[in-house]
C-alpha cells in the first residue's frame, strides 16, 4: 500500500510538465467547480440556517429547492446596474473584478487528489504547486482585500466608506493571525508546498503505549491543535462571515462595503465571498485534515487514496469546514467592532507566537534527542493541553464565582422570590370587535389569550392533525404527499 | 530546462517565456509608475502603485526567487498599501492635489531632480554590473531550493542585519504606540457593564426615549410621538429643538373645515397607509388601533 500510495503521491517535481490542453482542463474544471460550491453552498447555507431556526427554507425552485440560488443568481444577473452619481467611475467598475480573480486564483495551488490519469495523461489533480504553494493562497487573500476596500471607497457614500474601513482593518489583522497559525505547519512539514504537506500527513508515527503498538494521529488538526483554532478563527474574519461579519453589519452599516452595488458587480462580491469560503474551508482540509486523504475508518480499504475516490474525501471535508462556517452564523451574535480586534491582536496573534515558540523548542528537542514528532506531541502535547484545559475550566468557574451563587439563590427564591406577576393588564379573553376581529385590550395589543399554536409541519407524519394542513408551510396537504415531509 | 542547461556553463540564457513576461509586465510596471506620479487623485495613486508592485512581484517570481515575489506581494501590496489605502480614505475622497504651486518652480526643479536622480543610479548600477557573469538564482542558491537558501543566508550571514532591522521596526511601532496612547487611569473609564448598571439602578427611563410614535401625524423631529391616549409625550421632545407646534394631519375621525384642502379623498389614513379605511381607522384616545 506504501508503494501503491508514494506512486500515488505527487511531488514537487510532477509539476508543469502537464501537455496545454490539461491544464485547460484543470482550470475550466477548478472554475466550474468553485462557481458549482458556491451555487451549493448558497443553497445549504440557507437550508441549514432555516433548519437550525425551526424554518423550512428555500423550497420552490427544483428539486426540493436545489437550485434555488441558481435562480437567485440569474436573477442579480438582469437587474439594474445602478452606478452611482458620487462614484468613482473606474474604480467602481474595478472593485468587484479585483475581489473576485484572486478568489478563484488562490484554488490554484489546492490538491484536490492524487495522481491520475486523465486521457491517457498521469497528472496530478492539482493546477499547479510550487515550492511558495501556500503563501500563493495568502497573496491571493492579501488582494482580496483590495476589491472590498476599493469597492467601499468608490461608491462615495458614507455607509460603504466605514464598511471598507473596517474590512481593511479586520482583514489585515486577522490574515496575521492565520500567518501565523500555519507557521507550525510549515515547521512540521518541512515545506510550503500544498501538495508535500498533504504527502506529510499520510502517515502517523508507530507508537507503542505500555506495549501495544498502534499509528499516531497524522492530521495536524490533531498534531498541532492551537494552530487548527486559530486558524478557524481567524479565516472565519478573513472571509467577512458571521460573527465576524462587521464590514458588512446589516444592524450598523445597512449592507456595509456593497450597499451601492447592484446587479453583476454584487454578483460578483458574492460570488468571492463564497469562493473565499470554500478556498478556505479547502485549505483547512488541506493543512489540518489531511488533504485529499481517506479519514481514518476508510483508509483501512486499500483503494481509498487511489484514483477519484479522494475527490470525494477531499470536497466530504470542504463541505463539513463550510458546515461550521454556517452552523457559527446560525449560533453566534455579532462582536462588537473593538471586542473584535482587541481579540485578533490581544488572543490570537500572542497565542500564535507562543505556540510558534513551543512548536519549534519540540522540533528542535526532538531532533536533538532524536525522538519522533509524534511521540512527543502524543506524550508531551496531550497531558499539557489536558492540564491547559483542566486550568482553564477552573479558572473560568473562580471567575464566575458570584454569578453561579447568585443564580443558585435566585432559583432557590432567595433573592428575587417569584411571585406571581402582579395584574397590570386585566386578562381579557376574546373580545370581540364590531368589526368581528380579535381587539386589543385597554388600547394596547396584545397576543389573544385563546392562542392555539398550531402543531409542527415536522411532526405532521406521525400525528396527522387536520388543522395544521392550513398552517402555511408552504405545503398543500400533508395527505396527499406524504413523501415531500423529510425534504425541508 | 534549457535555464538549467545554459548554467551549467557559466552564462544565463533568458527563456521565451520569462522574455515575453518582461516585455509585457515591463510596460505597465513602468507606466504604473509614471500613472502614480501624475495621476491627481491620491487613491487613484496608491493603485498605480500596487499595480507596479505587482508586476515586480511577478518579476521576482520569474527570476526563480518565488519567496521574495510572494512576500512582495503579501506584505507590500497586502498590508503596507492598504494602510496607505487606508489613511487615504480617512483623509477623503476629495482631496485631490491643488494644481496652485505654492513653491515658485517647484515642479520644474522636482523633474530635474527626479530625472537626474533615476539616472545617476541607473548608470551606477549599470556601471558597476557591466561585464559581470550571470549565473542565475538556480545556480547560487542549489539544490535546497529558494525558502531554504534565503533562510539559510538570513540567519547565518545575515543574522546581525536581520536581528537589528527587526529590532528597528519594533522600536518604530513601540514609538508610535507610545506617542498614540493617551494615558488613562485605571478604572476611570466604566465598562459596559458598569455604564449599563448604572443606568438601570439611577435613571428614570433605562430604556431609550420614545421617539415619534406610531401615533405622530408629521414627520417633524419637532413633533412629538404620541401616547396611546393621543396626547404628546414629554419625553420624546426633541433635545436642542425648541419645542413648536407643527403642521399635523389631523386625526381620522375629524370632520370639517381641517380635511377639506387635504389632497387624499380617502382621508388622512389613507395616506398614513393604515389598512382600516375611513371607518374602522384609529382615533387617538378611544383606545382602538387598527390591526397591524
Amino acid at each position: 500500500m506504501n508503494l501503491l500510495a508514494a506512486r500515488n503521491q505527487p511531488t514537487l517535481e510532477d509539476f508543469g510538465h502537464d501537455v496545454w490542453w490539461i491544464v485547460l482542463i484543470k482550470i475550466v474544471g477548478i472554475f466550474a467547480v468553485l462557481v458549482l460550491m458556491t451555487l451549493f453552498a448558497i443553497v445549504f447555507e440557507r437550508k441549514v440556517v432555516a433548519r437550525m431556526q425551526q424554518r423550512i427554507g428555500p423550497n420552490r425552485v427544483g428539486p426540493r429547492g436545489y437550485l434555488q440560488s441558481l435562480a437567485d443568481g440569474l436573477k442579480l444577473a438582469f437587474k439594474e446596474d445602478i452606478m452611482p452619481a458620487l462614484a468613482d467611475r473606474p474604480v467602481y467598475f474595478l472593485a468587484p473584478v479585483i475581489a473576485t480573480i484572486p478568489a478563484f486564483l488562490a484554488f490554484s495551488v489546492i490538491p484536490l487528489g492524487p495522481s491520475v490519469s486523465i486521457f491517457g495523461h498521469r497528472t496530478p489533480l492539482q493546477l499547479t504547486d510550487a515550492p511558495i504553494g501556500v503563501l500563493i493562497v495568502l497573496a491571493c487573500s492579501a488582494m482580496g482585500v483590495y476589491g472590498i476596500v476599493l469597492g467601499g471607497w468608490a461608491s462615495g457614500s458614507t455607509y460603504p466608506l466605514l464598511g471598507s474601513l473596517r474590512s481593511a482593518a479586520q482583514m489585515v489583522s486577522y490574515e496575521i493571525a492565520m500567518g501565523l497559525s500555519i507557521v507550525p505547519v510549515f515547521l512540521y512539514a518541512g515545506t510550503l508546498s500544498t501538495s508535500t504537506i498533504v504527502a506529510a500527513q499520510a502517515d502517523g508515527s508507530r507508537l507503542s503505549f505500555f506495549g501495544a503498538g498502534f499509528t499516531g494521529p497524522s492530521w495536524y488538526a490533531v498534531l498541532l491543535p492551537v494552530s487548527f483554532v486559530i486558524y478557524a478563527v481567524a479565516v472565519v474574519g478573513e472571509t467577512n462571515r458571521a460573527p465576524f461579519d462587521l464590514p458588512e453589519a446589516e444592524s450598523e452599516l445597512v449592507g456595509g462595503f456593497h450597499t451601492e452595488y447592484s446587479s453583476l458587480k454584487f454578483a460578483l462580491f458574492f460570488l468571492a465571498e463564497y469562493v473565499n469560503m470554500v478556498t478556505v474551508s479547502a485549505l483547512a482540509a488541506t493543512l489540518f485534515l489531511g488533504g485529499w486523504r481517506a479519514p481514518w475508518p476508510i483508509s483501512i480499504w486499500d483503494g481509498a487514496n487511489t484514483g477519484w475516490w479522494p475527490l470525494l474525501w477531499f470536497f466530504a471535508k470542504v463541505v463539513m469546514a463550510l458546515f461550521v462556517f454556517i452552523w457559527l452564523r446560525g449560533t453566534l451574535p455579532r462582536l462588537r467592532y473593538d471586542q473584535f480586534m482587541r481579540f485578533g491582536w490581544k488572543v490570537l496573534v500572542p497565542t500564535a507566537l507562543v505556540w510558534i515558540l513551543v512548536v519549534a523548542t519540540l522540533r528542535t528537542v526532538s531532533r536533538e534527542a532524536e525522538l519522533d514528532g509524534g511521540e512527543i506531541a502524543v506524550f508531551v502535547g496531550v497531558p499539557v493541553a489536558l492540564i491547559l484545559l483542566a486550568g482553564l475550566l477552573v479558572a473560568s468557574r473562580i471567575s464566575n464565582r458570584t454569578t453561579r451563587i447568585a443564580a443558585a439563590n435566585a432559583a432557590a427564591g432567595s433573592t428575587n422570590p417569584t411571585e406571581p406577576e402582579p395584574e397590570v393588564l386585566p386578562a381579557v379573553g376574546p373580545r370581540r370587535r364590531p368589526d368581528g376581529g380579535t381587539g386589543p385590550a385597554g388600547g394596547f395589543p396584545v397576543p389573544p389569550m385563546d392562542l392555539k399554536v398550531p402543531p409542527s409541519p415536522r411532526l405532521r407524519s406521525r400525528e396527522p392533525v387536520a388543522a395544521g394542513g392550513l398552517v402555511g408551510t408552504g405545503r398543500r396537504t400533508s395527505a396527499t404527499t406524504p413523501e415531500q415531509d423529510g425534504d425541508v | 530546462m534549457t535555464a538549467l542547461a545554459a548554467a551549467a556553463d557559466g552564462a544565463v540564457q533568458i527563456g521565451t517565456g520569462e522574455a515575453v513576461v518582461f516585455w509585457i509586465l515591463g510596460p505597465i510596471a513602468v507606466l504604473g509608475a509614471l500613472g502614480m506620479v501624475f495621476s491627481r487623485n491620491a487613491v487613484h495613486s496608491a493603485l498605480f502603485l500596487v499595480n507596479t508592485m505587482l508586476a515586480l512581484g511577478v518579476f521576482y517570481v520569474v527570476q526563480e526567487a518565488p519567496f521574495l515575489g510572494a512576500v512582495q506581494i503579501i506584505v507590500y501590496t497586502g498590508a503596507i498599501m492598504i494602510l496607505f489605502l487606508f489613511v487615504l480614505m480617512l483623509v477623503g475622497r476629495d482631496s485631490s492635489d491643488s494644481v496652485v504651486e505654492t513653491l515658485r518652480g517647484q515642479r520644474v526643479a522636482a523633474t530635474v531632480l527626479g530625472v537626474g536622480f533615476a539616472g545617476l543610479v541607473g548608470a551606477g548600477i549599470a556601471r558597476a554590473t557591466e561585464g559581470t557573469a550571470v549565473r542565475g538564482l538556480d545556480a547560487v542558491q542549489g539544490a535546497e531550493g529558494n525558502i531554504p537558501a534565503i533562510a539559510r543566508l538570513l540567519f547565518t550571514r545575515y543574522l546581525l542585519a536581520f536581528e537589528v532591522t527587526s529590532a528597528l521596526l519594533i522600536t518604530a511601532a513601540v514609538g508610535a504606540m507610545v506617542l498614540a496612547h493617551t494615558e488613562r487611569e485605571a478604572g476611570s473609564r466604566q465598562s459596559q457593564k458598569e455604564l449599563s448598571r448604572a443606568r438601570f439602578l439611577t435613571a428614570e427611563h433605562p430604556q431609550t426615549l420614545p421617539g415619534p410614535g406610531v401615533y405622530a401625524r408629521a414627520n417633524s423631529i419637532a413633533a412629538p410621538g404620541r401616547l396611546p391616549d393621543g396626547s404628546p409625550s414629554p419625553l420624546s421632545f426633541a433635545t436642542g429643538v425648541e419645542p413648536q407646534d407643527v403642521d399635523e394631519l389631523p386625526p381620522a375621525r375629524s370632520l370639517g373645515v381641517e380635511r377639506a384642502g387635504l389632497p387624499h379623498s380617502g382621508g388622512t389614513d389613507a395616506a398614513l397607509g393604515t389598512l382600516g379605511g375611513a371607518t374602522t381607522g384609529p382615533t387617538p384616545g378611544s383606545g382602538q388601533e387598527p390591526p397591524r
